[in-house]
């Protein structure tokens, strides 16, 4: 199978007067279509910066970030680069609503800001509002929601613009416990029943093995891949509780726990 | 967990909303007795010559000389102008200051090439601008809009260009995490998220917006109220004096309860509190 996405040698550093910090250095590792891949690595080793260059928010100094369709012969070369590359979907930390905003019209920022907010796409969003229960909170301000609620109206927001790959870079870490593993779960499964492709960073191990189908560890700064730990889990149910009472958990938290160990 | 909605009401419930009415209702006495304490102190020191009234006034001769000044003096056309030239150096003071702060959230480095001139003439009397004013524009209502706008300016386009940068640098990021670009950021997140600080930036310049019509009124005008004050304290006609600035009250707190009216259907309508 062809990766969705491709890092090749991705380099990254960050400049001020006072000097220059490597924060990524070399870093290789894929994604396949339908994949759920989680990062882990020490903090600040780089795991927000990795996602901004993925989206493109930053541009790598050194390798490249390739998406499925560029490496397609028939792409033609002098399409824009973010043109030829899947729609994704970013969610940070934070679910950011907007307080001047009803939940419905928080759904929509992503629809008006890309010019898409046609009477189908807010069609769209009403069904996801209505498949994720935050249909009757359309009309109530943020402030009113829950935190779980909260970030599932965040998602919808990302959703709306039907990505292909959804960069997450901590979005339950807000939470408090208890409804972040409610939350997680929910997020995780909604985005696998849509076969979407998900990047989530996260510096919580037992996180990172119960939602992923594969974890990438990476080392403290300059951060390169470490190991790359595949997950399968004997689960009952699409529960995260279910996830974390599989067998194999205890021993792949022990794998993470000594590779992160050698990085402290 | 009770709230206000609830049909039963408890005994403390009902005796905290008490003690809350009887509160407001005593802070509402208190003002209105020092204020009629106040009027009776000076117009009894008056009548029995503790001050002398010819400098002093007191509130009926006050009150004599403003009917006096609406039927013989065009009060209410004075008191137009004044409005009027306070209105229109406000809404100028606001347009320009969300353009210029506009710019400089645009360009950063525009922004640090502007930034201390503008804090250097925000931090000059404006009042010693006045006479230059005069003598580039004339003695025109021009002049006096000026003055007006002269007052407020730099401040608000230093307050609402520091509201700008301190929106949430993350919720900007989001715009662009959606597609979106600076403009779209603007748009979306720093305008809207800046309207609780342009409310409170308009509140300030209705204010200072009065205070630069009045010394250009003071310095270029033969009409308003800053005029009256003037001609009045040159002839000695004291009661005209006090009559004016107690107008000038007025009218400032008229134009303050208006942007109060104006953020409170902001609220209403965004169900902001």
């Amino acid at each position: 199978m062809r990766p969705l996405l491709k890092l090749e040698d991705v380099s990254y550093s960050y400049h001020t007067i006072s000097g220059e910090t490597n924060a990524l250095s070399h870093l290789s590792f894929s994604v396949y279509p339908g994949e759920f891949v989680t990062v882990v690595g020490p903090s600040g080793c780089g795991k927000s910066t990795l996602l901004s260059i993925i989206f493109g928010l930053l541009a790598p100094e050194e390798g490249k970030v390739l998406f499925s369709s560029e490496s397609s012969p028939q792409c033609p070369s002098d399409v824009p680069k973010k043109k030829m590359r899947p729609p994704i979907g970013y969610m940070l930390q934070k679910d950011h609503l907007f307080e001047w905003r009803t939940v419905y019209q928080n759904a929509l920022l992503g629809l008006e800001v890309a010019h898409k907010n046609t009477p189908e796409a807010r069609e769209y969003v009403l069904s996801l509002l209505r498949d994720y229960g935050l249909y009757k909170f359309k009309d109530k301000r943020p402030c009113e929601l829950s935190g779980g609620m909260k970030q599932r109206a965040a998602l919808i927001r990302t959703l709306a613009l039907n990505p292909d790959l959804l960069l997450l870079d901590e979005p339950f870490s807000a939470l408090d416990y208890q409804t972040r593993l409610h939350v997680s779960g929910d997020i995780c499964n909604i985005i696998k029943s849509r076969k979407k492709t998900a990047l989530l960073i996260t510096h919580d191990l037992s996180e990172a093995i119960s939602l992923a189908d594969r974890v990438i560890v990476l080392s403290k700064r300059p951060a390169t891949v470490k190991m790359e730990m595949p997950v399968r889990l004997t689960k009952q149910d699409n529960s995260v509780l279910s996830a974390r009472n599989a067998p194999e958990f205890k021993d792949y938290f022990n794998i993470l726990w000594e590779a992160m160990s050698d990085e402290k | 967990m009770k709230n206000n909605t609830s049909q039963f009401i408890s005994y403390q419930q009902k005796n905290y909303i008490k003690k809350h009415k009887h509160h407001h209702t005593m802070v509402r006495v208190y003002r209105l007795l020092i204020f009629v304490l106040f009027l009776s102190l000076w117009e009894i020191a008056a009548n029995l010559e503790w001050i002398d009234a010819f400098f002093f006034s007191s509130p009926s001769r006050i009150v004599r000389c403003t009917v006096d000044m609406l039927f013989k003096k065009d009060l209410l056309t004075h008191m137009g102008i004044t409005i009027l030239e306070t209105l229109l150096s406000f809404l100028l003071v606001f347009l320009f200051s969300l353009f210029t702060a506009t710019l400089l959230w645009y360009s950063k480095t525009l922004s640090e090439i502007i930034e201390p001139y503008i804090v250097v003439l925000n931090s000059l009397p404006k009042s010693a601008l006045a006479p230059l004013f005069i003598v580039w524009l004339g003695t025109g209502i021009d002049t006096i809009i000026v003055a007006g706008i002269s007052v407020a300016i730099f401040g608000s386009i230093i307050s609402l260009y520091t509201g700008f940068m301190q929106v949430d640098k993350e919720k900007i990021t989001l715009i662009y995490t959606l597609g979106g670009n600076r403009k779209d950021a603007f748009f979306k997140v720093v305008f809207p998220g800046s309207i609780p600080i342009l409310l409170s930036n308009m509140k300030v310049n209705i204010g200072l917006s009065l205070v630069g019509v009045i010394i250009g009124e003071f310095l270029a005008a033969k009409r308003g109220l800053g005029y009256l004050i003037i001609y009045g304290s040159q002839v000695f006609m004291m009661n005209m004096v006090i009559s004016s600035i107690i107008l000038l009250c007025l009218i400032a707190m008229g134009l303050y309860l208006f942007i109060q009216f104006v953020e409170h259907g902001y609220k209403k309508k965004t169900g902001l509190k």
